[in-house]
């Protein structure tokens, strides 16, 4: 054993080789690979006849994708509902992230911080589920306040729920950086409670927020669950994808519509990346 | 006697069951250099809180300038704060931290920006406005923090432990610095320091701290060579506490009685015992010697001609010690403190 030690001591690049083997082949076969996979099946097609694969390099699934009214109205929904989700995500996380960074004893911010990771240990399906329940026609949200019923409404307020822990975990940990003692010289140099908000923690809560909306955004944007069980007949973009695979059995067109999201992500990651919100992550 | 600059009347401050302040009464004049010094936890940095506005008081008040501040919020009072940590607003540069405060009381831009670049000069910072704080050392943030406090021309200026991260030579020099600086812009100054060496060597007034209430105000001179109690005598500086029996055998009286460790030298004739310890620590020895009188105390001595192996050699051997009767100072018991109080 000592020896093992000794001679791995003398050779550090091995010793860097041991550690990092593992999760290197895995980003290499299983991330990019799947990810390669995609984008190349992407371009082949399907005989609507016989449903057998052609690997042959073709543009028409994004033709179809390009031209046709119907996907670019899903995508657009899609990126609505991801946009809603966010903002609703945010405007509750940090009021509740401050209160919980600033104001609350160390004692109740143990108890919050567990409060909020509670959701998540519960499982995605039954979550959604309980909502589908909540939703129902005569359930006790129609009976409290008449609606919303299943549909995008419902798809957006479900996907908020679900969503809303990892937009508070950022914010809180951004703000928790933010030490007291700035506020309290901000103050002792004159400025007030709002002239300390806007320039004091706001630039530092805006890469925590937008570190916060990447997964709020992303999540949403791929999600097809819940909009089958409480989104009544809307369709999102996963849908059209979940479609493809399994009934239309056409797996370079689902592949194409796959690439939308990760097309509108990698465009949303440089946008925000000015802002520093992926030195938050 | 004008208006003190600041002055707190029966002064608390409980934190649920502790009392972190235990009742305060204290003047501090205009253009004094005020240093509040104790061990940690004994309520000076929270004196210097409720001072500032950072938390109220349970009871008592604080005036500035005759005014009473004691409700009033941190913004709506004439001081301002050197933080332990600094607290420099990091997405802002050097210069942006430094106007922030005359941005807020909406003076005018060419004002604003001579003022800050005054204040830079001021503590010896000349362009070195357009930097981040991440880009300064600890000696040059601490002066970026002094500079944005004192280019608002507060009444009073609070520093919270403020070369507390600084290693010893920049101390030092920091030390010389803040006390030129005080002189020249003439505000009050209110140190807080656990650091004896430092408030001895700045102020022009100590208090000491001791479990939330003052047990000495006084030059430091007063406070080195008059402790008023143990508390003060061990605190501040090393102390030879000479009580009960012991005193009455080497002072010739009962009570209890300090003397600094400078104070005694190893003689031909004096008070017998043996040396127990000989620590060689530069321009001084110290020496630990059992006195036959049943105590154990300090010597300090300059090395002034003897090397170490002759110092080390007299570890074990009898010495005598002597000392003048007017270096023997009694300190009032604290049941005295008390009836005095």
């Amino acid at each position: 054993m000592s020896t093992l030690g000794s001679f791995l001591h003398r050779h550090p690049r091995l010793r860097l080789a041991g550690l990092l083997s593992a999760p290197l082949l895995w980003l290499v076969v299983a991330y990019l690979g799947a990810l390669a996979v995609l984008l190349v099946s992407a371009f082949w097609s399907v005989n609507s006849f016989t449903g057998v694969l052609t690997k042959q390099f073709t543009v028409a699934n994004f033709r179809t994708i390009l031209t046709e009214e119907v996907y670019r109205n899903v995508t657009l929904r899609s990126l609505w509902v991801a946009l809603s989700v966010t903002i609703i995500c945010v405007v509750l996380a940090v009021p509740m992230a401050f209160y919980m960074a600033k104001v609350a004893s160390p004692r109740t911010r143990k108890w919050l911080v567990i409060a909020i990771l509670t959701p998540l240990w519960a499982s995605y399906l039954v979550k959604a589920y309980a909502w589908r329940i909540l939703l129902a026609n005569d359930g006790p949200m129609d009976s409290i306040f008449g609606g919303p019923g299943y549909g995008l409404f419902a798809v957006v307020l479900v996907l908020s729920y679900m969503w809303l822990p990892y937009m508070i975990l950022p914010i809180y940990a951004g703000l928790e950086r933010l030490p007291d003692s700035m506020l309290e010289a901000s103050a002792d140099l004159g400025a007030r409670a709002g002239r300390t908000f806007r320039r004091i923690v706001l630039p530092v809560l805006i890469p925590s927020v937008f570190a916060g909306s990447i997964f709020t955004f992303s999540l949403s944007l791929g999600d097809y669950i819940t909009v089958q069980i409480v989104g009544g007949k809307s369709q999102l973009i996963g849908n059209l994808v979940y479609a493809n695979i399994g009934a239309a059995n056409n797996l370079p067109f689902a592949a194409a519509i796959a690439t939308v999201p990760v097309v509108i992500m990698v465009i949303y990651l440089v946008a925000v990346r000015r802002s520093g919100a992926l030195e938050e992550l | 006697m004008s208006t003190p600059a600041i002055k707190l009347t029966g002064l608390r401050k409980s934190f649920g069951a502790v009392d972190a302040v235990a009742g305060i009464d204290l003047a501090i004049a205009d253009g004094e250099f005020f240093s509040m010094l104790g061990p940690s936890g004994s309520g000076k940095t929270t004196v210097l809180r409720m001072i500032a506005g950072f938390e109220l008081p349970t009871g008592g008040t604080v005036e500035l300038g005759g005014r009473d501040v004691t409700k009033l919020a941190p913004f709506e009072r004439d001081v301002n704060t050197v933080f332990q940590d600094y607290a420099l607003f990091p997405h802002m540069t050097v210069l942006e931290n430094v106007e922030y405060g005359l941005k807020v009381r909406k003076v005018p831009r060419k004002e604003r920006r001579s003022r800050a670049e005054e204040a830079l000069s001021a503590v010896r910072l000349e362009g070195f406005g357009s930097r981040k704080p991440a880009a300064m050392s600890g000696g040059q943030r601490q002066r970026v923090a002094l500079a944005r406090a004192l280019v608002n021309r507060p009444k009073v200026l609070l520093l919270d432990e403020p070369l507390g991260a600084l290693d010893l030579k920049l101390r030092e020099q920091m030390q010389v610095e803040l006390k030129q600086i005080q002189r020249d812009v003439g505000i009050t100054f209110v140190f807080v320091t656990h650091d004896q060496d430092e408030a001895l060597t700045m102020s022009d007034r100590v208090a000491v701290f001791d479990a939330g209430r003052i047990a000495q105000v006084g030059t430091p001179s007063d406070v080195y060579e008059s402790p008023a109690t143990p508390f003060v005598a061990g605190f501040v500086g090393t102390s030879n506490l000479l009580a009960g029996p012991v005193a009455e055998a080497l002072v010739g009286r009962k009570g209890t009685f300090s003397i600094r460790p400078e104070k005694i030298s190893l003689a031909e004739a004096g008070n017998p015992g043996t040396v127990a310890e000989v620590i060689y620590a530069g321009p001084v020895t110290r020496y630990v010697v059992d006195l036959d009188a049943g105590v154990r105390v300090t010597v300090v001595e300059q090395n002034q001609r003897t090397g170490t192996a002759a110092l080390a050699e007299l570890r074990g051997k009898p010495v005598h010690l002597s000392w003048h009767a007017e270096h023997v100072i009694e300190i009032p018991s604290e049941k005295e403190n008390a009836d005095a109080a």
